[in-house]
């Protein structure tokens, strides 16, 4: 049995365990805590403190786990275990909340450091009214061109579909580069 | 779709650096702690700005700058109160007062100056809205951003914000497409700036020229958010163990694999 694996991060509460319920075939494994900070706490209730885990099975000799990071900086240390061997990466920000968007680009930089591995960025909560535009959001995450900034709702299957695509197109097209 | 955030989270330097890269047209509206700001842009060029109650009307800019002594300052907002700058100007201009540069060169400098106030404001929301142009009576001018968003940059001192912006100093710099003129760099942001190539990483640049690590991140702060340079891998960078390179029938595996994958999540 062959496994692959993709790991989803972003800044706390931009959507990543959402983003792999949507798509995984079994309840995802999160490992969540009640949180403490009175001002995480306005945001949601609980955060993934070690990782969530999906997983989509391809056929009886290939499976797909998808792996999602802690959002908040204390939980760092497993961002680079979490990434090695990745076969590409997703970073989740939420589109509506732009104070997030200073500590996206700090991670998407920090995962680009660990390897030269594809990615895309998905912008998430792009149905509500106050989401930033894209482009806003490209120039605002400093993505040069050739960065695929895809337009997602992580609690909406064929947008979650999308941006996994996306990436595996992303790899293909690196692999036929080579 | 909405253009809008704090202060707190999202600088007037990283502002002014989304509307110079996006080519915006539109006003930025402000609300400080005891003030409301609006600058005006025109694809991504400084048009206009007003801090307050000041309106930057172009008979106050040129007593300011004594262009106009007192007297004639008094006598235009006697005889002139309704007419609008255009107007103004082209009369002051026709009367040999002052001449077209004189106002173009004023005006820019009084907006820039307004430019420099809001990059001590730390609190306010603030919004941008594309339909809002500056006042039809108003001249407007047309200033690059690049250098009053490397000024701007310049004065970011918490380490611990620009260690957020720039994570590690183990990747490297390249030019972006956007060309390196009419930009006033300082001397240590040239030297940074000789050394841009994607084989050096920001490290070695800092060691090389002797700056510490909060040096070399604040000058490459200000030269990402001018848009010169992006951050790039090394070009030599040994990989990692786990990402060695593929012989080429891994490769065909890979993609065969890939390919599994693609045609698996499109069937969910």
């Amino acid at each position: 049995m062959q496994t692959v694996k993709m790991v989803v991060t972003g800044p706390f509460s931009a959507g990543k365990t959402q983003f792999i319920q949507s798509v995984s075939e079994i309840d995802v494994v999160a490992t969540e805590r009640r949180i403490s900070s009175e001002e995480e706490r306005s945001v949601k209730n609980a955060t993934t403190v070690a990782m969530d885990f999906g997983r989509i099975t391809v056929d009886e000799d290939l499976v797909l786990y998808l792996f999602g990071t802690p959002g908040q900086k204390r939980f760092d240390f497993m961002w680079e275990i979490l990434s090695e061997g990745m076969l590409g990466f997703i970073v989740m920000v939420d589109s509506t909340r732009p104070e997030t968007f200073r500590e996206a680009r700090s991670i998407l930089e920090t995962f680009r450091a660990y390897a030269p591995t594809p990615f895309v960025v998905a912008a998430n909560k792009q149905d509500m009214d106050d989401a930033w535009e894209l482009e806003d959001m490209g120039h605002a995450l400093r993505l040069d061109k050739h960065t695929k900034l895809l337009p997602c709702v992580a609690t909406d299957k064929d947008s979650v579909k999308t941006v996994l695509l996306e990436l595996l197109y992303s790899i293909l097209s690196e692999m036929e580069g080579k | 779709m909405a253009l809008r955030g704090n202060l707190r989270d999202f600088t007037i330097t990283q502002l002014l650096n989304l509307i110079n890269l996006a080519s915006k047209t539109g006003t930025l509206v402000i609300d400080g702690v005891s003030e409301q700001a609006h600058v005006s842009f025109r694809e991504g060029k400084l048009a206009y700005a007003r801090i307050g109650k000041e309106d930057g009307n172009l008979a106050s800019v040129l007593y300011k700058s004594n262009k106009i002594n007192a007297n004639q300052y008094k006598a235009i907002i006697e005889r002139a109160g309704q007419m609008s700058d255009k107007e103004l100007g082209l009369l002051l201009i026709n009367a040999g007062y002052v001449s077209r540069e004189d106002i173009l060169l004023n005006l820019q400098a009084y907006f820039t100056d307004q430019l420099r106030r809001l990059f001590t404001w730390v609190e306010g929301i603030f919004r941008f809205e594309n339909e809002m142009l500056p006042p039809d009576d108003r001249i407007n001018v047309r200033l690059d951003l690049e250098n009053i968003i490397i000024e701007g940059s310049r004065q970011l001192r918490e380490l611990e914000q620009l260690q957020d912006e720039i994570p590690t100093l183990d990747m490297a710099l390249k030019f972006t497409e956007r060309p390196l003129t009419n930009v006033n760099l300082s001397v240590d942001e040239w030297k940074v700036v000789k050394f841009v190539d994607p084989k050096n990483t920001m490290r070695q640049i800092g060691k090389t020229n002797k700056l510490s690590e909060v040096e070399i991140r604040r000058i490459v702060y200000g030269l990402l958010q001018a848009g010169l340079v992006e951050l790039v891998r090394p070009a030599d960078a040994p990989l990692p163990q786990s990402v060695r390179p593929l012989a080429p029938q891994e490769i065909e595996d890979k993609k065969t694999l890939v390919n599994k994958l693609i045609g698996r999540i499109r069937s969910l």
